[in-house]
């Protein structure tokens, strides 16, 4: 960069050619997706966690006693149609519509929100049947790793609020197109990480 | 966009190699279809591909499942985790349309890294827990229940 410069004062002609204007967009989206890695290794342990001790009941019940499959059937195509509504809400921004945009990202909250209801129902089922957290090692992974997912579906939503806000308030501004975009990694991520959920903790669990 | 390009272009000459990749970024990261980061939005064909593609890859594995229409587990195991490796791949190419020049590759990059990293967590602990387990010494329900 200061090679750039010195090379045009040196020419003569004082141009300001300024790089750094167009850098934090791309860089944020980047330390954004970097982050998204990060977290990818928190549910990896997580994971690990839940494969290792899944299978230490303690004399207690098992996941086929416990998980009801077609509950979370629902519950993953609630997910998966908050995936795609907010796909729909991406690209109503990309064309600047901001009303439609503000439809569809509350439609995406309103489906996050049932997923997250039915999680709420099912581990509140699971407490009174006395297959809380604390009954054995399995029941400890699975309300960690699912409850952490929960958690950042949850914490997602708080985020698609905000900026429902903003941009009803500011428009489709540079700076929310930005914030849209990264919350549009975060949603399909966690989109991503309950395909492995649904598939290691409760399709397999049944399995065995 | 372009007033910012002009004078880019004006000094080209200027410029030693050192900064061409950055170059060719900034040219990419602000072409006419508006990428960010250089991943692209996708389209609205892109997104209901994947969304359809994620319908039939979740509904066979839950069917498998709930139909038991393999009699073998561990078949059925195989086949479950296959649909979801090749579900998260579509939801990478649909939904996160990643691609191997979004952010000029470093997306890529930390992806694979990750998983790289992923794979070694997740295998090396069930292989090494796994090994524990089989060389404990024999215990029955009963021993268990009167441990410390």
């Amino acid at each position: 960069m200061s090679d750039t410069h010195t090379n045009t004062a040196t020419a003569g002609t004082p141009e300001f050619y300024v790089m750094e204007e167009h850098h934090p967009e791309g860089s944020t989206m980047l330390g954004f997706w970097l982050y998204l890695m990060s977290d990818c290794l928190i549910f990896a342990v997580l994971f690990a966690t839940y494969g290792v001790v899944g299978r230490n009941y303690a004399a207690g019940p098992s996941p086929k006693d416990l998980f009801e499959l077609p509950l979370v059937a629902v519950n993953t195509s609630m997910l998966l149609l908050s995936s795609i509504t907010y796909g729909f809400a991406m690209l109503e921004m990309e064309k600047g519509r901001k009303g439609t945009v503000l439809v569809w990202l509350a439609i995406t909250g309103l489906f996050g929100a049932a997923f997250l209801g039915i999680e709420l129902y099912e581990f509140g089922n699971l407490i009174r049947e006395g297959a809380g957290p604390t009954r054995s090692a399995f029941l400890s992974s699975f309300f960690t790793l699912v409850g952490t997912h929960g958690l950042h579906v949850t914490f997602g939503i708080v985020w698609l609020i905000t900026l429902m806000v903003q941009v009803g308030k500011f428009g489709l501004t540079e700076a929310n197109v930005r914030r849209l975009s990264c919350l549009s990694l975060f949603w399909h991520f966690l989109d991503v990480v309950w395909i492995g959920v649904f598939t290691f903790v409760y399709l397999m669990g049944v399995l065995r | 966009m372009s007033a910012s390009d002009t004078p880019h272009t004006a000094h080209a000459e200027g410029h030693d190699e050192f900064d061409l990749p950055l170059d060719t970024r900034h040219v990419h990261g602000h072409g006419p279809d508006q990428t960010h980061g250089g991943a692209a939005h996708g389209s609205f064909k892109g997104y209901m591909i994947g969304f359809l593609l994620s319908v039939v890859l979740t509904a066979i594995p839950f069917w498998l499942v709930m139909a038991k229409v393999i009699p073998n587990a561990q078949t059925t195991t195989a086949i479950v985790l296959a649909f979801a490796v090749v579900q998260i791949l579509v939801h990478m190419v649909y939904f996160l349309h990643l691609n191997t020049s979004s952010e000029g590759g470093w997306n890529m990059l930390a992806l694979i890294f990750t998983m790289v990293l992923v794979v070694i967590t997740l295998s090396g602990s069930l292989w090494v827990m796994y090994h524990m387990n089989a060389n404990m010494m024999p215990m029955s329900a009963q021993d268990m229940r009167n441990m410390p």
